[in-house]
């Protein structure tokens, strides 16, 4: 089925293979994947070197940030760039295609991920960095850009697998009990789900033969009505469902993200989920969006579920980071609310809440570090108080992000909801509606707690009423002061994007909605797959 | 072919779901193994089945004849066996290390990250 038809024999290799040579700007398209991924080789080698390790990711991530950006912007002008690999024309050979959503997510990741090193300069101790964390993070973020750029399902599962294993690493750093323990749920449950995603694209190739995602939109298409193509979609749905951490596939999410460095959980929150919750956009809005439309209630209940239950588990945590955990899955439902009802305006808005997640839930993480470095190091609700008083900026601060994330104006959480409820009620769907709205009221209950007990009341549990204690961090207090405010300075960069998205929101508006009309209808894509090239 | 093959992938994932959900590390291990392999048998299988065709171009041919074997899935177990294989080594030293750290390979005895018995969070101010 997969074999062409060899009727002629004299062979026209122009149809097959890159004849000249790819333009010098084509590279750029590789390069998000190419510069992290170098950089994490000679940070390999140079693993001995410990000093170094932190200025080689900066620098790398800075470069990967800039060149994401001129792939932005050459996007936003162009359309969908592809660059063929090793001279084999789609469908026969690996395209990267950078398209609108790719680039979106890939510029949003490259942001994070800068911010979360930057924070990371004192987070490891020399034999950690000895240990390679410094390029594990390299290798992790050109594992992400290469899911978010590539143009082949199996290459997409190949980058799933080199971020995975990445974090692993990172998960495991450190190797605490509870470490060790976290590691064990979330390495078993993402390798069934990768596993799951493998099945799938065996399948989509036995029904199908082609593995190109541009292709692949034809080919669906064109599939006889006897094709098990609805069975399929459920399972790509299923594995990247369980990579997202929504409903009921989720437990592996809540039972390890709290146990790493702080700084290894911001970069988690900020990269692994929404990497599942692209690869749900890309595959089951793009790729097979009437196989997926036969099951989209399911997906709307999920996305409810995800939501509400993700808020009400934040609710129920006494532990600080524990709760940030479940309020990545509540935001991850409030993305499945694009997939499920997959009109223009629902994607729209899942995309944006995509990219304010990223930043508003890895910011979160960082200052709940900053938080607890302030005080003897716990992330414990019973333990925190008094930091109002400590240091007005912190709690200026966590008010932003904490508003951001319940979806209050003007921050940058606000307009995706808005646009989310206003696109559920377009299509019909009350549930989906009253979903986000309950969401957003249980976040800003589980927000306002932390707000109250961290920052409002004078100091920990039995603390009398009017005195004011810090438990300060053993040690110098004066040092421990300066270093709390230089590592607000992520922090800060990360709250002046979530405002100024707030206040500006329509520039990534537009953009995001570029980027739904290119889901919906991918003509563009196609196009510049298989016509860009001669 | 085919569905004999299809039967046998069958019963790799039976094997390997019914050694996942054990409440024992090793018995959840091997299930991995068992389920890496379910999947390579199962791509190999869905890129069809074809018997005693060299894939091989002849000299005065410009393309290879009709029913060779189809390259692109073994290429794809290929990758698929050096990553589960990576995958599964990383695993058992991982299992290996909390059998050491924990003192048990039973999931269940495994609530350090999440204590069974947690309070609840504090109700008053």
């Amino acid at each position: 089925m997969a074999t062409p038809d060899h009727a002629a024999t004299a062979v026209d290799l122009t149809a097959a293979l890159v004849a000249a040579p790819i333009p010098a700007a084509d590279w750029l398209v590789i390069l998000p994947v190419l510069i992290p991924m170098v950089a994490g080789a000679i940070g390999l080698v140079t693993r001995w070197r410990s000093g170094l390790q932190w200025h080689l990711a900066l620098g790398a991530l800075s470069l990967t940030l800039v060149v994401d950006v001129m792939l932005l912007i050459r996007v936003a002008t162009e359309g969908p760039i592809v660059m063929a690999m090793g001279r084999w024309l789609p469908p026969f050979g690996i395209s990267f295609t950078a398209d609108a959503l790719g680039a979106t997510f890939a510029v949003t990741a490259a942001v994070v991920a800068l911010v979360a090193t930057f924070y990371a300069r004192d987070s490891f101790n020399v034999s950690e960095r000895r240990y390679g964390i410094f390029p594990f993070l390299l290798l992790l973020m050109a594992g992400v850009s290469g899911a978010f750029l590539t143009g082949d399902l199996f290459n997409l599962y190949v980058w799933f697998e080199v971020l995975l294993i990445s974090s692993f690493g990172m998960l495991v750093m450190g190797s605490e009990k509870a470490q060790i323990d976290g590691t064990i749920k979330y390495a078993f449950l993402n390798l069934v789900a990768t596993t799951l995603f493998l099945i799938a694209i065996g399948l989509l190739y036995g029904v199908l033969g082609t593995l190109n995602m541009a292709d692949i939109v034809g080919a669906a298409q064109r599939a006889p009505s006897s094709a098990p193509l609805i069975a399929i979609a459920c399972l790509f749905f299923f594995a990247f469902a369980m990579k997202a951490g929504a409903f009921p596939v989720n437990a592996w999410l809540p039972a390890s993200y709290h146990t790493p460095r702080i700084v290894v959980s911001a970069l988690f929150a900020g990269l692994l989920t929404k990497v599942g919750v692209y690869a749900l956009l890309r595959v089951l809005v793009m790729l097979l969006p009437r196989q997926a439309d036969a099951f989209s209630g399911l997906v709307a209940v999920i996305a409810a579920l995800t939501m509400v239950l993700g808020a009400l588990g934040a609710l129920a945590q006494s532990d600080f980071r524990r709760m940030l955990g479940y309020l990545i899955i509540s935001g991850i439902g409030s993305m499945l609310v694009g997939v499920a009802l997959a009109t223009e305006a629902a994607l729209t808005g899942a995309i944006v809440y995509a990219v304010h997640s990223m930043l508003t839930m890895t910011a979160l993480y960082l200052i709940a570090g900053v938080m607890a470095a302030r005080v003897d190091g716990s992330f414990d609700l019973r333990r925190l108080g008094g930091l109002y008083g400590a240091s007005p900026l912190l709690a200026g601060l966590f008010l932003v992000l904490g508003l951001s994330v319940a979806g209050l104006p003007p921050f940058s959480g606000f307009w995706p909801k808005l646009v989310l409820v206003d696109a559920s009620l377009a299509a019909g769907s009350r549930m989906l509606a009253f979903a986000i709205l309950a969401t957003g009221f249980l976040t800003t209950l589980a927000v306002g707690r932390v707000w109250l007990y961290a920052f409002w009341r004078g100091g920990p549990e039995g603390t009398a009423d009017g005195t004011r204690t810090v438990l300060g961090p053993a040690g110098d207090t004066a040092a421990a002061d300066r270093r709390g405010t230089a590592l607000l300075l992520p922090v800060l960069v990360l709250a002046a994007a979530i405002v100024g998205l707030g206040l500006w929101p329509a520039p990534l508006y537009d953009f995001a909605g570029v980027a739904a009309r290119g889901l919906i209808d991918p003509t563009a894509y196609i196009g510049a797959v298989f016509g860009g090239l001669q | 072919m085919e569905t004999a093959l299809a039967g046998l992938v069958a019963a790799f994932f039976a094997t390997s779901i019914y050694l996942l959900l054990s409440r024992h590390l090793i018995r959840v291990l091997i299930g991995v193994a068992i389920l890496g392999n379910a999947v390579n048998l199962l791509l190999f299988t869905s890129g069809r089945l074809t018997r005693e065709v060299p894939a091989f171009i002849g000299l005065d041919e410009m393309v290879p004849a009709p029913g060779v074997a189809n390259a692109l899935p073994q290429a794809l177990i290929l990758t698929a066996i050096v990553i589960s294989f990576s995958f599964f080594a990383f695993l058992l030293v991982l299992g290996y290390r909390a059998y050491q750290e924990l003192g048990t390979d039973d999931t269940n005895g495994m609530r350090i990250a999440e204590p069974r018995s947690e309070p609840p969070p504090p109700m008053g101010y």
